[in-house]
């Protein structure tokens, strides 16, 4: 187990800094690997401040200041989807779970839509659009747990059910909003669409504290996964706390998905896809699955978004067009092939 | 956990070596129902369920449907939790376990034991041995080569690195065995786990339940359909109808044509079987309406 953890993670890894190295590369700019290496070791305190500059002072102004936080921002948003999607699938198994399955998107939504209705997005500067995103995203969730909740336990369908129908009550106050005013319709739908643009250094410190607790406590919970496809009760018999595992595991997921979602929008496809990709081809052990996910997703963010912003140059597509447009495909044809090789049991 | 077990074969093998059948049992009540009753709102599916089970027996609990034993097997297991008395392991309250001492203790396998998943069969033995690893999965006691003898002793050898969903349903079942082994409880709780399996199957099944309880002196409490199957296994029956306890005792006793039919509705004939003489029965009239 922990060969095959060694192996999938250096691989991840490896995939993820290339990833990430393109993707600072690539743009209106072409700067070459070797130079965005340098540039971030020079930044690294110790590591590369004795080295001699080969690169245009422009080139560094272009990776530190404008493609670093985005590509960072990418990679936190890419790792809190990842590892969210699949512990929302290891904990309801079912597998059209993704971390909005608990209406946190449309309750995250419903916030930013109502505050750019009315035009109070920079009523508290800039951060107020994600705090009240994510305070309406999180009410979402009190409220969705509360609803599903019956004689101190908390049913599967039942939590679905009512996740599916806070998403609907919440949607349509979303598109209620949008239909009353003709100039923030734009504004409204590009929020919920999703995008990585114009976002510092201060969103990404904003969700790594939410990435890195929720991540930790997500992380820990795979043997328990695992016991949990047995079924909850031959579970329980083993000694798992089922109904503490499931609040404890979909509260982290849907925090740090809130936290994702209040920064940047809703970015559709990647809790879903990414979790389903990666069992196909590791198998279905969570302890596995559940950092694989995280790097995952990580991967998966930032190549869409170098897309959504290379492809169509100048304009931007929005990062959730993108995700939805490459996951659907792929992952059909991946379907394909894994039905012809008989893995689909 | 392992010098337990060592010391109980040890017993049972001084047992073998004097001839007597029941050499592993213990004077230690490994189980007690004190007075268990379950309501559910104003339905009373149990009442005044009371019945000791000594260290290496085997209690076998038998009833119609819906007769509630399956709702006793759930109290036992510390899944429901009763509206009247309690249940007793090792003179201590069920309730007063925590849930990994609770799975150290009692483990339990049920008809459909294992759904058809990923996971190899290796692995889902391994899954047995949860109650003894930290948070880190890693074992806080010595399991050594525990799941490698497990898997020579059920056969399951050339199947342990296929995934259980391609297995035959008889094949799962023994890994759920395998499962249940790997975590070395104190009592093994069946919940009809027969049902599914061919009469190749489910004699094999509880041959190595048989074995396994007299070499590390296992109490096994079991909830069976099938009567012919407890009369052969079970130390002694308990018969359940309507929430309560309608005979207990020696198969003798409760195996009796009067006693079946008051409780099922039909008359059975009831004969020793010619290879032990332990009562059998065979199916004679329809139910009476």
């Amino acid at each position: 187990m922990k060969r095959r953890l060694l192996l999938w993670g250096g691989a991840g890894i490896a995939l993820l800094l290339l990833s990430a190295t393109a993707a600072l590369s690539i743009g209106t700019v072409r700067v070459p690997f070797m130079h965005v290496w340098g540039i971030v070791a020079h930044h690294v305190p110790g590591v590369g401040s004795g080295l001699e500059p080969y690169w245009t002072e422009a080139e560094e102004q272009i990776i530190w200041k404008v493609r670093l936080p985005r590509v960072a921002l990418g990679l936190l948003i890419g790792a809190a989807l990842g590892v969210s999607g699949a512990a929302f699938q290891g904990v309801l198994r079912n597998p059209l779970a993704d971390p909005y399955t608990l209406g946190v998107s449309s309750g995250a939504s419903v916030g930013a839509a109502f505050l750019i209705l009315f035009g109070y997005q920079y009523l508290f500067g800039p951060w107020t659009v994600p705090a009240v995103a994510f305070a309406t995203g999180t009410l979402s969730l009190v409220t969705v747990l509360a609803l599903a909740r019956t004689h101190g336990k908390m049913p599967l369908e039942t939590v679905i059910l009512s996740g599916v129908v806070m998403q609907a009550f919440l949607g349509s106050f979303v598109s209620f909003m949008v239909s009353l005013s003709d100039q923030a319709i734009n504004e409204i739908i590009f929020w919920i669409m999703g995008s990585l643009a114009l976002r510092g250094w201060s969103y990404t410190a904003v969700l790594l504290p939410y990435l890195a607790i929720g991540g930790a406590i997500l992380l820990s919970y795979g043997r328990a996964m695992n016991l949990l496809a047995l079924g909850e009760r031959q579970a329980a018999h083993l000694g798992v706390r089922v109904e503490r595992t499931k609040l404890i595991v979909l509260a982290a997921s849907t925090l740090v998905t809130a936290a994702a979602v209040s920064v940047s929008g809703v970015i559709a496809f990647v809790g879903l896809i990414i979790p389903h990709l990666l069992r196909l081809a590791m198998g279905p052990d969570y302890r596995l699955l559940l950092p694989m996910s995280l790097l995952g997703g990580a991967v998966y963010v930032v190549l869409a978004d170098t897309l959504a912003r290379t492809l169509l140059a100048p304009t931007e597509i929005p990062l959730g067009v993108v995700t939805a447009l490459l996951g659907a495909p792929f992952f059909a044809w991946l379907l394909h092939r894994s039905k012809r090789a008989g893995k689909l049991s | 956990m392992a010098a337990q077990s060592e010391s109980a074969a040890g017993r049972a093998r001084k047992g073998a070596e004097t001839g007597h059948a029941s050499a592993g049992h213990g004077s230690e009540i490994v189980l007690e129902a004190k007075d268990i009753g379950k309501a559910f709102g104003e339905r009373q599916v149990l009442e005044r369920i009371a019945f000791q089970v000594k260290r290496g027996e085997w209690l076998g609990i038998l009833g119609p449907n819906g007769s509630g034993k399956s709702t006793l097997l759930h109290i036992l297991s510390g899944v429901e939790m009763p509206t009247a008395g309690q249940a007793l392991l090792a003179g201590k309250p069920l309730a007063a376990y925590s849930r990994k001492e609770l799975a150290r203790f009692v483990a339990v396998l049920s008809q459909d034991a294992l759904p058809p998943l990923g996971f190899t069969v290796r692995e889902i033995i391994e899954m047995g041995r949860y109650p003894y690893q930290n948070w880190f999965g890693d074992e806080t006691g010595e399991a050594g080569g525990l799941v490698e003898r497990i898997i020579e002793r059920l056969k399951l050898g050339p199947l342990s690195d296929r995934t259980v969903n391609k297995l035959s349903g008889g094949e799962r079942q023994r890994v759920a065995l395998g499962k249940v082994m790997a975590q070395e409880p104190r009592l093994l709780l069946l919940d009809e786990p027969t049902t599914f399996l061919d009469i190749g199957y489910q004699l094999e099944m509880m041959e190595l339940i048989r074995t396994w309880q007299q070499e590390g002196g296992l109490t096994v409490v079991s909830v069976l359909h099938d009567l012919n199957l407890a009369a052969q296994f079970c130390d002694r029956l308990m018969l359940v109808s309507r929430g309560r306890i309608a005979g207990k005792g020696a198969p003798h006793d409760v195996i009796e044509a009067r006693l079946l039919s008051e409780v099922y509705g039909t008359e059975p004939h009831v004969l020793p079987h010619p290879g032990s003489g332990v009562p059998q029965i065979l199916l004679g009239k329809g139910k009476r309406s």
